[in-house]
């Protein structure tokens, strides 16, 4: 199977179960996307599939093939951070880490939701969204954090929602590589 | 994971076909499916990827309404402008379920056919007639604080886990389908999910192979309010304890019409005539709303932990009506 992730061309001979998150931990070497649940509960999993956040747990790297899939790793690495890994950092949005590269690509996945204007269960105008700290902890529920670093992770997914210049997924995944 | 064949379709005449074989399962999303099938609780011998078909867009129909392409992620058909502007309760009712990665990836026909999160359902060392048939239901007289207090059997006391569903469910919503041999029906939505009786396994009128294509929407309703009222353990990311969907028009003080569904309570989405009668044609009063609130749960029965869901449907409801008629 053939498949395109941050960028690159991979090759892989995997068994036809194999999740998307097993494919890139097990197979090819991407390990920063986590395995918690592997049930869709707790989104450590969370990778940009065109665009779209996702639990790769629950997929199947077989349906994929002809994805643009971006990790953690995609988004950026050390020396040269998306604005969301800097934004955490600085802002001390973890504990262990575990949940942390989960929790960036769905930040990063929400963020592009927020600006097509969809709307959340916290929206009192489904037409008319603004992104409140109350509308950022109803659109990240899908990560958990058991070091509750919440507070930490809406002050630093706040402070770059405001700044409006986030990179474009997919474009700084193919200028990062991986 | 139990091994698998798997076939990916172009086209619904080929995926129908494709699914003649036994076990076969239909995949798109996969949230609750793969979920299952890591545990063992779905074992299908095939799985047909049906990610390709032309089955996602959001379309006017002709004769009014909508039609809704059984592959619509969940996250689409909330923010769909068609879908806010005249059915407002489905926005609603999807952006309370599950969570954004999970809405990003669940599709429309597949929330419909998602199973419940029943505990014992999960548990495959107990007994559970859904699961096994025939082994027992391990909910009746254990731990069944999410599960139904109408519809059960005494064979299953399940609930379905759906928001969506419920909100399609009071606006009359027609599920589409083709089956293996080609033929196509229209099912009222009201039609489609069976109760459990002594056959719980079975949950819809779907044939084996039977493919969700669509689902319809009828034109929407002129003037009125919506609302889905969702009461859950959390404020966010979790299955409802009890949830209202209501579309309800007022002519002044009185209750025009009303169309009102239940989730949380029932193997299905929960609809009942005598509910909606107690208070059309009447003045929105809470003595009309407790009337409803008596029609709904005259046959409600709770299982020890969850006879909680009683009271607590009783108020949900009563409260849902204040709102939707603006007392």
């Amino acid at each position: 199977m053939k498949f395109n992730i941050n960028g690159k061309t991979h090759d892989a001979d995997v068994d036809i179960r194999t999740s998307l998150l097993d494919l890139c931990r097990e197979h090819l070497g991407l390990t920063g996307s986590k395995k918690g649940c592997d049930h869709g509960q707790c989104g450590a999993c969370t990778m940009l599939v065109d665009g779209r956040r996702i639990n790769s747990c629950l997929t199947l790297a077989v349906m994929h093939q002809d994805s643009e899939i971006v990790t953690i790793e995609g988004l950026g690495q050390v020396g040269d951070l998306h604005a969301m890994q800097d934004a955490f950092v600085r802002h001390d949005g973890y504990q262990c880490g575990y949940c942390t590269p989960g929790q960036i690509c769905s930040a990063v996945g929400m963020l592009g939701e927020v600006e097509k204007g969809w709307a959340s269960h916290a929206s009192a105008d489904l037409t008319a969204v603004e992104l409140s700290d109350a509308e950022i902890s109803e659109r990240m529920s899908g990560n958990l954090c058991r070091c509750a670093a919440y507070p930490n992770i809406v002050d630093a997914i706040r402070e770059v929602a405001g700044k409006g210049d986030r990179q474009p997924v997919l474009e700084a995944a193919r200028e990062i590589g991986a | 994971m139990k091994p698998f064949a798997y076939a990916r379709a172009d086209s619904t005449d080929q995926a129908v076909s494709e699914a003649l074989a036994p076990q076969t399962r239909f995949i798109a999303g996969g949230t609750n499916l793969l979920d299952l099938m890591k545990l063992q609780i779905e074992t299908p011998a095939k799985l047909v990827d049906i990610t390709r078909l032309p089955l996602n867009g959001v379309t006017p129909r002709d004769e009014g309404g909508v039609s809704i392409g059984a592959l619509v992620p969940n996250s689409d058909l909330a923010a769909d402008r068609h879908i806010i502007a005249d059915y407002e309760v489905l926005s609603r009712a999807l952006l309370a379920g599950a969570s954004g990665q999970l809405r990003n990836k669940a599709t429309t026909g597949g929330n419909l056919l998602q199973r419940t999160r029943c505990y014992y359902f999960y548990d495959t060392a107990t007994p559970c007639n859904k699961r096994e048939p025939g082994s027992g239901c391990s909910a009746i007289g254990g731990v069944n604080r999410i599960l139904a207090v109408l519809g059960t059997s005494e064979k299953c006391i399940a609930t379905h886990p759906s928001d969506m569903a419920v909100a399609m469910r009071a606006l009359d919503a027609t599920i589409v389908t083709q089956k293996a041999d080609g033929d196509r029906r229209r099912i009222a939505i009201g039609d489609f999910y069976r109760l459990p009786g002594d056959t719980p396994h079975i949950e819809t009128v779907l044939e084996p192979g039977e493919l969700i294509t669509a689902v319809e929407l009828p034109p929407k309703v002129e003037g009125a309010r919506h609302l889905y009222r969702k009461v859950r353990d959390r404020a966010s990311y979790a299955f409802a304890l009890v949830s209202v969907a209501g579309v309800v028009v007022m002519d002044g003080d009185t209750v025009a019409s009303a169309s009102l569904a239940f989730g949380g309570l029932a193997p299905m989405p929960w609809r009942n005539p005598a509910v909606e009668a107690a208070i059309v044609g009447k003045p929105a009063t809470d003595a009309n709303f407790a009337a409803a609130a008596d029609a709904l749960l005259a046959d409600a029965k709770g299982f020890g932990s969850n006879d909680f869901k009683i009271p607590l449907a009783r108020r949900t409801l009563i409260a849902s009506l204040r709102e939707l008629t603006g007392k």
